[in-house]
């Protein structure tokens, strides 16, 4: 490792940042457009072209308001909350293959901050850490309705954590890595995973609505039962961290789901172009942030199309429905491949 | 009994089918509902730059007419204010001085003339009461203030430019009763 390596992925790690929170930001102006629009409306249409400029004014007005913090709160864990929401948040692209590699002046350079060799684990990791946020913002409100949302956070993504590590059990079961790199090479030209693991991309993308605490799973922040939640208390940059950690994880997981299921950056029909390696990564990572971008769109289509799941009712599919699926599903890749490959 | 619309369906306890109870195939037709409006034409009117065409008598904030030579009609009769259910109109009168006859149609005139806004209902009694058709309600609307104050609406604000192309319109409001008042031999103040 010399030091233009390190200059490197230090310089694309804040790329990677800014991206982040750019499509974070703009996701959440596109979601209220998604949202006027499924309702015959017109959206935020004021603050300069478009509304484009409405993420920042929100931001603004995020930070201008007042902080409270209420005086029976736990203060150092009221902090703490919001600031682990968001970092672990922000952690998890770190190990997402962005691009394929850029071959400039000799040496060739990786659009991937780190190619862990438990890439899926280390998501996995965050993604559960992030819970904590929640749990610890809530507790420390001292606020019964931001207790119950942080509990029915707890238990929401701990049940949906085991349908969706098992349906990710098939899918290293066909892929036989848990590098998110090989993972992504493996699924080359049109070799994308959801055509051999359909049941399985089903599964991982209901139990990755639940994970965001995206709509029809929003129950931590149900408003018509519990007000605001887990941030009831919060105002001010706090509650920004919050709603803001909602739109990265978002971003972030269906940055995931095209890493699995979507085939990453892979382009079909590119190896027929015949075009340069370093427009072919380019072509790649644009091909990648699309297919990004069509899964945000799809994650508020849904929460615009369904209303919330009763808390049985989000048990009983989690639990009756999708683990079984899921358990179904390893049964069915394994056997497959025990009869088929190995034989 | 009898169905108020056709739509109505019948609700049944029946056990779900398979495919009912996947709601996979409900989730993706109400997507395709949703989708449909994602493209539907917008209902909104941008309201600053376009504004909703009123109704043709539609009855919004007054005017106190000025006759053809640009003269005051009103004449502090009163009885617009005697008419108003929610007592919105006070008005001062005042004799005309000789040498402001081209000021003041009448021998006496509104020297002070206030409708409250806030206390208006816009039901255009007062135009209906008023017998010299000095007062009508017209298309235009009353702006929004943050003080309770400034709606309390005086001359300088109901009556109508001196300039002819200012002039408003308020040919909407002149409804076949109104017509019909003004061929009335009886009432030939209009001459």
């Amino acid at each position: 490792m010399d030091w233009t390596l390190y200059i490197y992925k230090t310089i694309f790690l804040v790329i990677i940042f800014l991206v982040t929170l750019v499509i974070a930001m703009y996701s959440t102006y596109g979601e209220r457009k998604v949202a006027a629009f499924m309702q015959d409306r017109r959206g935020p249409n004021r603050a300069g072209l478009f509304g484009l400029l409405q993420p920042l004014a929100d931001g603004v007005k995020m930070f201008m308001k007042e902080e409270i913090i209420p005086t029976t709160a736990n203060k150092k864990l009221f902090i703490l909350g919001p600031s682990i929401a968001m970092t672990t948040a922000m952690l998890t692209g770190v190990v997402i293959p962005w691009g394929g590699t850029l071959t400039i002046g000799g040496n060739e350079f990786s659009m991937q901050v780190a190619d862990l060799n438990i890439g899926i684990l280390y998501v996995f990791a965050m993604v559960s850490i992030g819970v904590y946020g929640i749990m610890i913002g809530g507790w420390a409100s001292n606020n019964k309705y931001a207790l119950l949302g942080s509990i029915r956070a707890a238990s929401q993504m701990i049940s949906y954590e085991i349908a969706m590590g098992m349906s990710i059990i098939a899918l290293i079961l066909t892929t036989g890595s848990l590098s998110l790199h090989d993972i992504v090479q493996q699924q080359h030209g049109m070799n994308w995973n959801i055509f051999y693991q359909p049941l399985g991309f089903l599964i991982f993308l209901i139990c990755a609505f639940a994970e965001t605490n995206r709509a029809p799973f929003d129950l931590p922040e149900c408003e018509t039962e519990l007000i605001g939640g887990y941030h009831t208390e919060y105002s001010s940059m706090k509650l920004g961290f919050y709603l803001f950690a909602e739109y990265i994880n978002m971003f972030v997981s269906s940055a995931v789901i095209a890493t699995l299921y979507f085939g990453g950056y892979n382009m079909p029909f590119i190896d027929q172009l015949g075009l340069s390696p370093n427009l072919v990564t380019l072509l790649g990572s644009l091909f990648f942030f699309m297919k990004i971008l069509f899964l945000i769109f799809l994650f508020m289509w849904i929460r615009w199309t369904l209303p919330r799941f009763r808390y049985d009712q989000l048990m009983n599919l989690g639990w009756k429905k999708l683990m079984p699926l899921a358990i179904f599903n390893i049964m069915a890749t394994g056997a497959y491949y025990y009869f088929t490959v190995l034989t | 009994m009898q169905a108020l619309t056709n739509r109505s369906k019948m609700v049944s306890n029946k056990k779900m089918t398979f495919m009912e109870r996947i709601y996979l195939p409900a989730i993706f037709k109400g997507m395709a509902i949703t989708l449909k409006h994602f493209f539907r034409k917008k209902v909104t009117i941008n309201y600053p730059e376009q504004t909703r065409e009123f109704s043709k008598v539609y009855r919004g904030k007054h005017v106190l007419k000025r006759d053809e030579e640009g003269r005051e009609r009103c004449t502090a009769c009163g009885l617009c204010a005697v008419a108003c259910p929610a007592e919105a109109i006070t008005m001062i009168a005042a004799e005309r001085k000789p040498g402001e006859e081209n000021l003041y149609r009448e021998e006496k005139y509104a020297e002070v003339y206030e409708i409250n806004m806030l206390r208006c209902i816009f039901c255009g009694d007062c135009e209906e009461a008023c017998p010299k058709e000095a007062i009508f309600l017209t298309d235009r609307i009353v702006e929004s203030e943050y003080e309770r104050l400034p709606f309390i609406y005086g001359k300088n604000l109901l009556v109508e430019p001196l300039d002819p192309n200012l002039r408003i319109d308020i040919s909407a409001r002149q409804t076949e009763s109104v017509l019909k008042f003004k061929q009335n031999k009886r009432f030939a103040h209009n001459k």
